[in-house]
């Protein structure tokens, strides 16, 4: 185990230097000077174009300026947008709105998916299963925008439950319906895959095992059914909290959060590229971290499971 | 029994989550009372106003500057505000008297100095400002902001400045200074309101980085905190001079990122101003209904344009220019693109500038197909495809496809639209001189006067002028207009150089953008000024 996770730890390091190099090349190769357009049609002055210039090495080949950024990063310097702000101090604001607009997220989906998948994939065939199979596939088939925009309008607008939009530093309460938007989608996913897999090992070998051994039935589908089929959704869960962080970019448009998927939309839309860099790195770190954990957690719902 | 406990496991969650959100929503807005909460966006620069050219980080200079003079926000007039007189006898030597009295935020007094630091730094070429140009027309200016001997694409640099402070301006107590310009500019007390002539305190020269995190003005609200892409707070400043004192509290600037988000926000009162209306709401005037007596309308400061590349040879014939504008139903594509959003244009300028003249533009703006089918035969035809191009991330594209395809229709030539990805990229084309058709080009007046829209765009060899136009005659209209004894001449004067573009029409104008603006339930009354921007000093809250 102990090897296993050492390995792991080091394979981070040539993916981490991978990705954020693709990111860097990606950002900075865009065609279109990001300075000739700072200034509206009056056009910048030269001066101001040469000292931004200056100050990204932008003269510099690409790749010294990717391993310049990169020295930097490792002093933990995430360096400046055009405006002057430090981005880290961007992401120092944006990051914790998101982390918890994602686990409130995650659980929602994690509970109304595991729920609606655990009660049809036990029964099965009745008019609870088709009604799980319907509403998944309608939000499926519905674009996040189209759900974010008919609760935001419903519920805030018309209704006055909610805010349409959340405040600057928003309660887990204000977060809850956004967050129901955002899940949607993996929720639907979720039940649906709990309840195949369920389904699947009902019929299984040690099921019947367990049944035949006289355990209750509570303790079959806990501990026998339950842990072996969960591992599937375990692995949809663990890195969709990684799309979470950074795919909120519709959601937290529509409900005005600011956290970090509206903060790089933005960024690549002005083409500042340190910030959307040094955000993208730290998406990267979260994927890699949480399909550890995700890869971690196996061993320990499924015994047969062994890293040595 | 089983069934039933298991969905009441599935209603819990979600009947919690319905209470909870309702918890969070609902409550005041605006926070307490006195605090007026407005939408805006990331300014693009550090808020140092001669740094600051944008419409975001103009909104707050202005609330936390006061320059020599400020526009009055009902119709732009020009008012002294620091100045107590500015005097001139030939239009090119101006004598600036200030009024005592005036404390920046940080205590210290307002003096002639701090204008004339605050000035040449600016202009002054290392620094890097983008409001430099605007002292263009200050003697001495060429010294501190050398051009750059190869262009803006060459490798040379502009050499350094061997004095860091412009001839023209000069101290002559703690409240009069002297500005000498290159060339008679009878407007110049207009020009000074904005942003880039306001002045700032010695602590700015003694460490700008720090200044930038908390800018000190000396205008009706200070500073009170940011949190960069959340929100900015400023607070009524007690000692303000001006005679405009705030009435309210305070004021957050709120960043938002989808303008039908902070239109849902004004309808259901979490929000106090919103500067535009999303076209989802103008659609059927939804938004009159929405706001009723608080949806206002005036007009605007944007105009929206197509320049000619007349430094192509297929564009040299006017008359070719008359007839592609002359092919644009500009009416029809207002109303179904911007859903009467915009007023299709009958000139260079907008209503809202001091000087304008309507229907300036005459036959070449007026939509007549068949006119336009004969103007282009006279020309001799168009040979090959005109494109028409934008920069794809702007939100421009849906009316330009409109614009092609009305020329496509009318002319019957071959027109494609062709988007650049980037605003960068479009600039870099324009500023190398390499359209090849048709290309967007809009302009947002810097103070209202007609000169704004005039000077910097067509004047031969002028930093925008990104068509090569060029017409001796309007240089000289521009020249007398200038230096004309009165202000009143002088906007005559630009209306007869405006009239000579109507006839060449380097650029298909195609309309402007009224200021469409909400307020919430608790504002009672309140000015806009005509570039989207609410003036904080007129504010009164309901009680």
């Amino acid at each position: 185990m102990g090897r296993y996770l050492l390995r792991r730890l080091l394979q981070l390091i040539p993916v981490f230097i991978g990705t954020t190099l693709i990111i860097y090349l990606l950002v900075w190769t865009i065609p279109g000077d990001p300075f000739a357009g700072k200034c509206g049609d009056r056009g910048c002055p030269p001066e101001y174009i040469a000292e931004m210039h200056a100050k990204y090495n932008l003269d510099d080949p690409l790749i010294i300026q990717y391993f310049k950024y990169l020295g930097k990063l490792f002093t933990g310097d995430f360096g400046e947008t055009y405006a002057g702000i430090p981005v880290s101090q961007l992401i120092e604001s944006a990051y914790p709105v998101t982390i918890k607009l994602a686990v409130i997220a995650l659980i929602i989906e994690g509970v109304i998916g595991l729920l609606a998948g655990i009660l049809t994939g036990l029964r099965g065939r009745g008019f609870l299963d088709n009604l799980v199979l319907v509403s998944t596939l309608f939000l499926i088939s519905l674009p996040v925008f189209v759900t974010g925009f008919v609760i935001q309008i419903s519920l805030g607008t018309e209704l006055g439950i909610i805010r349409p939009t959340v405040s600057s530093n928003p309660s887990i309460g204000e977060l809850i319906a956004p967050a129901f938007v955002l899940a949607s989608l993996s929720m639907a996913y979720v039940a649906r895959l709990t309840r195949t897999s369920l389904m699947e090992n009902r019929r299984a070998d040690y099921v019947r095992t367990a049944v035949a051994k006289g355990l209750e039935p509570r303790r079959v589908v806990g501990v026998h059914l339950l842990r072996n089929s969960v591992i599937p959704v375990i692995t949809f869960l663990g890195t969709d909290l990684g799309a979470l962080m950074g795919g909120a970019i519709v959601t937290e448009g529509v409900f005005n959060i600011r956290g970090i998927g509206g903060l790089i939309f933005r960024s690549i839309l002005t083409k500042e590229g340190t910030t959307v860099t040094g955000i993208v790195t730290l998406l990267v770190l979260v994927y890699l971290l949480m399909n550890l954990i995700v890869d971690l957690l196996y061993a320990a719902l499924d015994p047969r499971i062994r890293y040595d | 029994m089983r069934k039933g406990r298991l969905a009441a496991a599935v209603a819990v969650p979600v009947a919690v989550a319905m209470l909870a959100s309702a918890c969070g929503g609902g409550g005041s807005a605006s926070g307490e009372d006195g605090i007026v909460t407005l939408d805006w966006g990331e300014p693009e620069n550090p808020l140092v106003p001669g740094n600051t050219t944008e419409e975001n980080g103009g909104f707050v200079i202005n609330a936390l500057f006061t320059g020599l003079v400020e526009y009055r926000a009902s119709d732009l007039k020009v008012e002294n505000a620091v100045a107590e007189s500015i005097t001139t006898t030939d239009n090119t030597n101006f004598t600036i008297k200030l009024k005592p009295g005036w404390t920046f935020h940080d205590g210290t007094p307002v003096k002639a100095k701090n204008f004339v630091d605050a000035w040449n730094y600016t202009a002054y070429g290392p620094n890097g400002f983008q409001g430099s140009s605007f002292f263009e027309q200050v003697d001495g200016y060429d010294v501190v902001h050398p051009k750059d001997p190869d262009g803006e694409a060459g490798p040379a640099t502009p050499p350094t400045p061997p004095t860091k402070e412009m001839s023209g301006l000069k101290v002559v107590d703690d409240n009069t200074f002297t500005v000498k310009l290159k060339n008679p500019f009878t407007i110049f007390p207009v020009v000074l309101g904005y942003s880039a002539y306001k002045p700032l305190p010695d602590s700015f020269f003694a460490d700008p980085k720090k200044f930038e995190e908390r800018p000190i003005g000396n205008g009706p609200f200070k500073f009170v905190d940011r949190t960069p892409n959340v929100e900015l707070n400023v607070a009524a400043y007690e000692n303000y001079a001006g005679a405009d004192k705030p009435q309210i509290k305070g004021a957050k600037f709120k960043v938002y990122e989808q303008l039908d988000g902070a239109y849902q926000d004004l309808v259901s009162g979490n929000l106090d101003f919103l500067r535009a209306i999303p076209v989802s709401a103008l659609v059927g005037d939804k938004w009159k209904q929405d706001l009723g007596e608080r949806a206002k309308e005036k007009p605007g400061l944007l105009t929206q344009n197509m320049g000619f590349p007349i430094y192509d040879e297929q564009f040299k014939n006017p008359l070719l220019r008359k007839a592609i504008s002359m092919s644009i139903d500009r009416k029809t594509i207002t109303e179904t693109v911007f859903a009467g959003g915009r007023d299709p244009a009958d000139g260079f300028a907008t209503p809202a500038v001091e000087g304008f003249v309507p229907n300036q533009c005459g036959e070449a703006c007026e939509f007549n197909p068949e006119k336009a089918k004969q103007y282009l035969a006279q020309a001799g035809g168009f040979k090959g495809t005109l494109t028409v191009k934008t920069n794809g991330d702007g939100g421009h594209n849906e009316w330009s496809e409109a614009v092609a395809a009305s020329i496509r229709q009318n002319l019957g030539i071959n027109v494609v639209f062709t988007p650049v990805p980037t605003f960068g990229e479009f600039r870099q084309t324009a500023n190398a001189f390499q359209f090849d058709g048709l290309f967007r080009t809009g302009w947002k007046a810097d103070y209202p006067n007609l000169e704004t829209f005039l000077t910097q765009l067509y004047r031969t060899g002028a930093s925008s002028n990104d068509y090569g136009y060029s017409n001796p005659a309007f240089d000289a209209a521009l020249d007398r207009a200038n230096a004309a004894p009165t202000i009143e001449e002088a906007n005559k004067g630009y209306a007869e150089a405006e009239k000579l573009l109507g006839q060449d029409l380097p650029i298909v104008p195609l309309w402007t953008q009224p200021v469409q603006y909400g307020f919430s339930e608790r504002i009672a009354a309140g000015e806009v000024k005509a570039y989207r921007e609410l003036d904080l000093t007129t504010v009164r809250l309901n009680p």
